[in-house]
């Protein structure tokens, strides 16, 4: 069900880490749903991402999707990182299936909420950044029906 | 790496292996024995025998009589034919129908189609090992209840209900009592009248026989409205020319199935209890969901914290390890496993869910393999889990 570059990635996940000190961590998903990703960001004093580690609770696609994020984010100026959307990150997976693009999505925020922890924490605004809507306490709604 | 590995088949409640005995069972009566089993003359009548055989040796495993078995395409057809024709057979009566929340979707689903067309549905709780509380299901019987439809064992967590109980309330009560043992049969004892059973759904591919048969055991005397119209196959309940190679196949595993019964429980139970204990103890921050002692003697299901099922999942592949699980992205939706809700997992845990079930194949040495494998496993996923990360942070 998943492509060569999928399985790769899930077996030999590229940047799992964490990142004491961070200079912006994202965290995005809800273990409701089975998918949360974090992503550290250790960015330089030219706005360069010089180190990027991620964290995830979630599926192959999950997994994979975080690393390639991660590689694709990797030594960009925040302003390439914040152009790496979901859409870069299957392509460079060659593809996903339907049912995991939200994945990818998820990915994509995780590296903007990261950025926007960045931005909070030095006090700067990143032009085009929006406050990530997603984070892990969105969701704890009612139990809904469980069928 | 690139060695063969050995594929360590521990899915047997998904589907199992085809049996040798009974695959030779079946082959004549492809493309030897191939007459209809309703045409008249003699070659035809071999196949008719071997039908006629078949539906005995089921019957006696039950303790039924051969008119009351009524084969079907597996035990989804059972489940539905069950339900609906029931439901509709018996509308004088009432509209009230009563199972529970941790049956299977060929019973839930039909429920739900069946609310649509204007009946109510009691969907019972079940305790935190998955057993229906039985004080509840009396609470639930009203004068309009027709069915009770209460499965003999879960398919995922493997607790086995107290049917005798069951079955008595709802003799007690003049309420038709249906029993989805596709998981059960064949795995343990099951006497119908013992057990005021009143339709049981069963299904080949479970115990060793062949894919696309099963059977609905009617008690006679139970209303059932024709599930299939046209020719008179099957008492004329379920019309369609009779998949004899499949019922052949079913008898011959029906036939395996009771002669290898006792060594196989007793077996597959030691292997169980061994692969449970060194999983638990070996393991930390994991449970055995299911019934400690009241489930199938094949089943085993852990949850694993801080970790995801499909993740897990894909591990054991390359390993070679055949498993399942209860989380959202192995059943398409965004939940996980209905049965694990119901005996009140949260989200997270369930879906850290992982299935094992046995054969009479498995070996002590394939199990250590797998322990091993697990424990591998769970110790890289929670490696990259940020659950287990705050955990271990304390928040």
């Amino acid at each position: 069900m998943y492509s060569d570059k999928v399985m790769d990635h899930f077996q030999n996940p590229r940047n799992v880490g964490e990142i004491e000190g961070a200079s912006g961590v994202g965290t995005v998903g809800n273990a409701k749903c089975g998918d949360i990703m974090r992503i550290y960001l250790d960015i330089d004093d030219n706005q360069v991402i010089q180190d990027v580690k991620f964290k995830t609770f979630g599926c192959g696609a999950a997994v994979a999707t975080s690393s390639m994020a991660t590689e694709l984010v990797k030594g960009k100026t925040i302003y390439e990182a914040l152009q790496v959307t979901n859409k870069a990150v299957m392509e460079a997976l060659d593809g996903l299936p339907p049912v995991k693009v939200h994945c990818s999505l998820l990915a994509e925020e995780a590296i903007h909420a990261a950025l926007w922890d960045y931005a909070e924490k030095h006090n700067i605004k990143i032009e085009g950044l929006e406050k990530p809507k997603s984070d892990i306490h969105e969701g704890e709604e009612e139990e809904g029906e469980a069928y | 790496m690139d060695e063969e590995k050995k594929l360590i088949y521990l899915d047997n409640a998904a589907t199992t292996k085809t049996a040798p005995e009974v695959v030779e069972a079946m082959l004549p009566y492809f493309s030897e024995l191939y007459g209809n089993p309703s045409s008249v003359y003699s070659f035809s009548q071999k196949s008719k025998e071997a039908i006629t055989k078949a539906r005995e040796t089921i019957a006696k495993s039950l303790g039924a009589r051969t008119e009351e078995i009524y084969f079907t395409a597996g035990g989804s057809e059972a489940d539905n034919w069950a339900l609906k024709a029931t439901a509709e057979a018996y509308r004088q009566k009432g509209n009230h129908i009563i199972t529970t929340k941790i049956e299977h979707h060929a019973v839930l689903h039909t429920c739900q189609w069946l609310e649509k067309q204007g009946y109510e549905v009691t969907y019972l709780d079940v305790d935190e090992f998955g057993t229906v509380k039985l004080d509840q299901l009396k609470k639930a019987i009203r004068p309009t209840t027709i069915l009770i439809s209460i499965m003999f064992a879960n398919n995922e967590i493997g607790t086995i209900q107290p049917v005798e109980e069951i079955g008595q309330i709802a003799k007690e009560h003049g309420i038709l009592f249906h029993t989805d043992a596709v998981q059960a049969f064949g795995q343990m004892p099951i006497q119908v009248d013992e057990l005021h059973i009143d339709m049981l759904s069963s299904s080949a591919h479970k115990l060793n026989g062949p894919k696309g048969i099963g059977f609905l055991y009617i008690r006679k005397g139970v209303k059932i409205r024709n599930f299939v119209h046209g020719g008179a196959q099957e008492r004329k309940r379920r019309a369609g020319t009779e998949n004899v190679p499949g019922i052949v196949g079913y008898g011959a595993a029906v036939e395996r199935a009771m002669r290898t019964m006792d060594e196989r429980i007793a077996k597959e139970k030691e292997l169980r209890d061994y692969l449970i204990g060194r999983i638990l103890k070996e393991v930390p921050y994991t449970r055995l969901n299911g019934h400690r002692t009241k489930r199938l003697a094949n089943n085993m299901n852990f949850s694993f914290q801080f970790i995801e099922g499909e993740s897990l999942l894909i591990m054991l592949d390359m390993d070679g390890i055949c498993g399942s699980s209860g989380s959202a992205c192995t059943s398409g939706s965004l939940d996980p496993s209905h049965v694990l809700l119901a005996i009140g997992l949260p989200h997270e845990i369930a879906h850290g869910s992982l299935r094992l079930t046995l054969s009479d194949e498995t070996t002590k040495e394939e199990l250590d393999y797998v322990a091993e494998s697990v424990k591998k496993i769970v110790e890289k996923l929670r490696g990259m889990s940020p659950l287990y990360e705050d955990f271990l942070r304390g928040h």
